[in-house]
């Protein structure tokens, strides 16, 4: 009995060191980032134009990109995720058509980053004529995040249980009002889940915007969805490998900026996932 | 008068046989029970006078079924079931506030101002004898009711449609024998207005409310006949032994 708790003790040891080693990489990518970029955060480093070929002045116009592409990433997936989702969900059949798409879906979301990009290239760029513009960049990031979206909203109304249409339904309501009334409101929450894992992705890809949107070196505003930005994750890229002689802490301080969006992004969508949590009454 | 003319009616899910050959009559303003062991077919039957069976994909049904004279697959499922309400057997409240469940019906059929919808839920939740324990918490989630009061908001939620046809698939199933006496004395009074159906499972229930009992075994209607000539001289030897409690 003895030897069998020593080993159980020995075993727990080593499981508890594997859990605790996942928050070390975390914990250091924080300190090192907030550490090496807080000097460098200043209003003036926030809102101000780069200046020096990007080795001194501001980042606003890479903010101000990165947030115009994920919001229109997020609303292009989110408004075809879902009508997709409700489609498979509530509506489809079992059928070959239907699992063709769903192994769409599925190999869509192992398709790498880099080959969306050439995709977006070639479709939103070239074909559809729109240049490098924030629309094909948001378009191409959007069919990056669709997979995962998709699969979240499916689950997430999936959930919802099977009774709550069966009353509905029963009370003379059409499909499309339980779907509208009952089944969507409740799939929210799961729905928004999915979308914030997916905010992070999207603005912290560089391949997808690599050849769609991203400019190198812009010292102003976009006037239109149709004019090329510079984005956080390229000028991360542009100022750590291309410029010689870019302050350490520029580039700190970028990075820190692209986390600190994040997680202000996902702070939004968290708020807005527990009200509707809150409005779930059961 | 005939509110609902079944002839000949078969249920089949896949290779079960649900319902084989039922054909039955239900009166205007009566209180229809039917009683016998499970998977003897009731719900199915109940489920099929709403076409509830066609959201089961693999149901196939054949026979006929009327409503005042009319095939019930010439009125759309939306229409019908308008007309033909249903109360399921567990307390199933829409994750809504108690208000918004006894509105839903109204409000998806719509047409009705803000003051009808709330003087028709008021009404509706009078007549359910739930009234005056809710009154007061109106906006409050539904989930916070007891069983015994879901169910009778349940009933208010179908009655707010004012439906012709109430379909009860053993609603006291759940309930202590106070919701249960409530609930069976809200039938009683409802039948002056509505048609009831009622799926139970307990005997002595269809014996206190039913005008006429139905006993079903194993798809088959084995008799049909006034409740008090099922329960003192039943015609077919299976429906004494069953009420008797020796099987089922």
């Amino acid at each position: 009995m003895k030897n069998s708790k020593t080993t159980q003790k020995i075993a727990f040891f080593f499981l508890l060191l594997a859990t605790l080693l996942i928050i070390l990489p975390v914990g250091l990518i924080v300190v090192i980032i907030v550490v090496k970029g807080l000097p460098a955060i200043s209003w003036s480093f926030i809102f101000d134009m780069p200046k020096d070929g990007m080795r001194a002045g501001g980042i606003w116009p890479a903010i101000v990109g990165t947030i115009c592409l994920v919001a229109g990433a997020v609303l292009f997936a989110l408004l075809i995720g879902v009508m997709a989702a409700i489609y498979l969900s509530e509506y489809a059949r079992d059928n070959l058509l239907t699992r063709i798409i769903k192994l769409a879906i599925v190999n869509l979301s192992g398709v790498p980053s880099v080959i969306f990009g050439l995709f977006g290239l070639s479709l939103f760029v070239v074909f559809l004529k729109f240049g490098s513009s924030i629309i094909a960049g948001s378009l191409t990031l959007g069919i990056m995040v669709l997979p995962i979206i998709i699969a979240a909203s499916r689950v997430a109304l999936e959930s919802v249980p099977h009774s709550f249409r069966e009353v509905s339904l029963s009370l003379g309501a059409s499909k499309w009002q339980t779907i509208r009334h009952i089944v969507l409101p409740n799939a929210i929450p799961g729905i928004m889940t999915g979308t914030i894992l997916e905010i992070g992705r999207a603005a912290g890809e560089t391949a997808p915007i690599l050849f769609t949107v991203a400019a190198f070196y812009l010292p102003h505003l976009p006037g239109s969805i149709f004019d090329q930005a510079m984005a956080l994750p390229y000028h991360l890229y542009v100022i750590s490998t291309q410029v010689p002689n870019v302050d350490e802490k520029i580039r700190y301080g970028t990075a820190l900026v692209l986390l600190i969006l994040v997680l202000f992004v996902n702070l939004v969508a968290i708020i807005v996932r527990s009200k509707f949590r809150k409005k779930k009454k059961w | 008068m005939v509110k609902f003319d079944v002839r000949n009616l078969s249920v089949r899910f896949g290779a079960f046989n649900a319902l084989k050959g039922i054909t039955i009559r239900v009166n205007a303003n009566e209180i229809l029970a039917i009683i016998g062991p499970s998977n003897s077919g009731k719900t199915t039957f109940l489920r099929t006078l709403n076409r509830m069976n066609e959201l089961e994909r693999a149901a196939i049904m054949s026979g006929t079924v009327e409503l005042d004279g009319t095939p019930i697959n010439a009125i759309s499922a939306e229409a019908l079931r308008k007309r033909v309400g249903m109360v399921f057997a567990l307390p199933l409240p829409l994750p809504l506030s108690i208000f918004d469940n006894a509105a839903y019906g109204i409000r998806m059929h719509g047409g009705k101002s803000k003051q009808a919808v709330r003087e028709a839920v008021e009404k509706a939740l009078k007549q359910a004898y739930i009234w005056d324990e809710v009154k007061d918490r109106l906006g409050e989630s539904a989930f916070k009711l007891s069983g015994g009061q879901q169910q009778r908001l349940c009933i208010a939620r179908t009655l707010a449609v004012e439906p012709e046809v109430i379909l009860f698939d053993e609603p006291c199933s759940g309930l202590d024998p106070i919701s249960t006496a409530a609930i069976e004395e809200a039938m009683l009074k409802l039948k002056s207005v509505y048609t009831i159906v009622l799926v139970t499972n307990n005997v002595k229930q269809a014996a206190r409310v039913g005008d006429r009992t139905a006993f079903f075994l194993m798809g088959d209607m084995v008799e049909i006949d006034k409740t008090d000539k099922i329960f003192t001289a039943p015609s077919d030897k299976r429906t004494g032994d069953y009420i008797m409690g020796k099987f089922g």
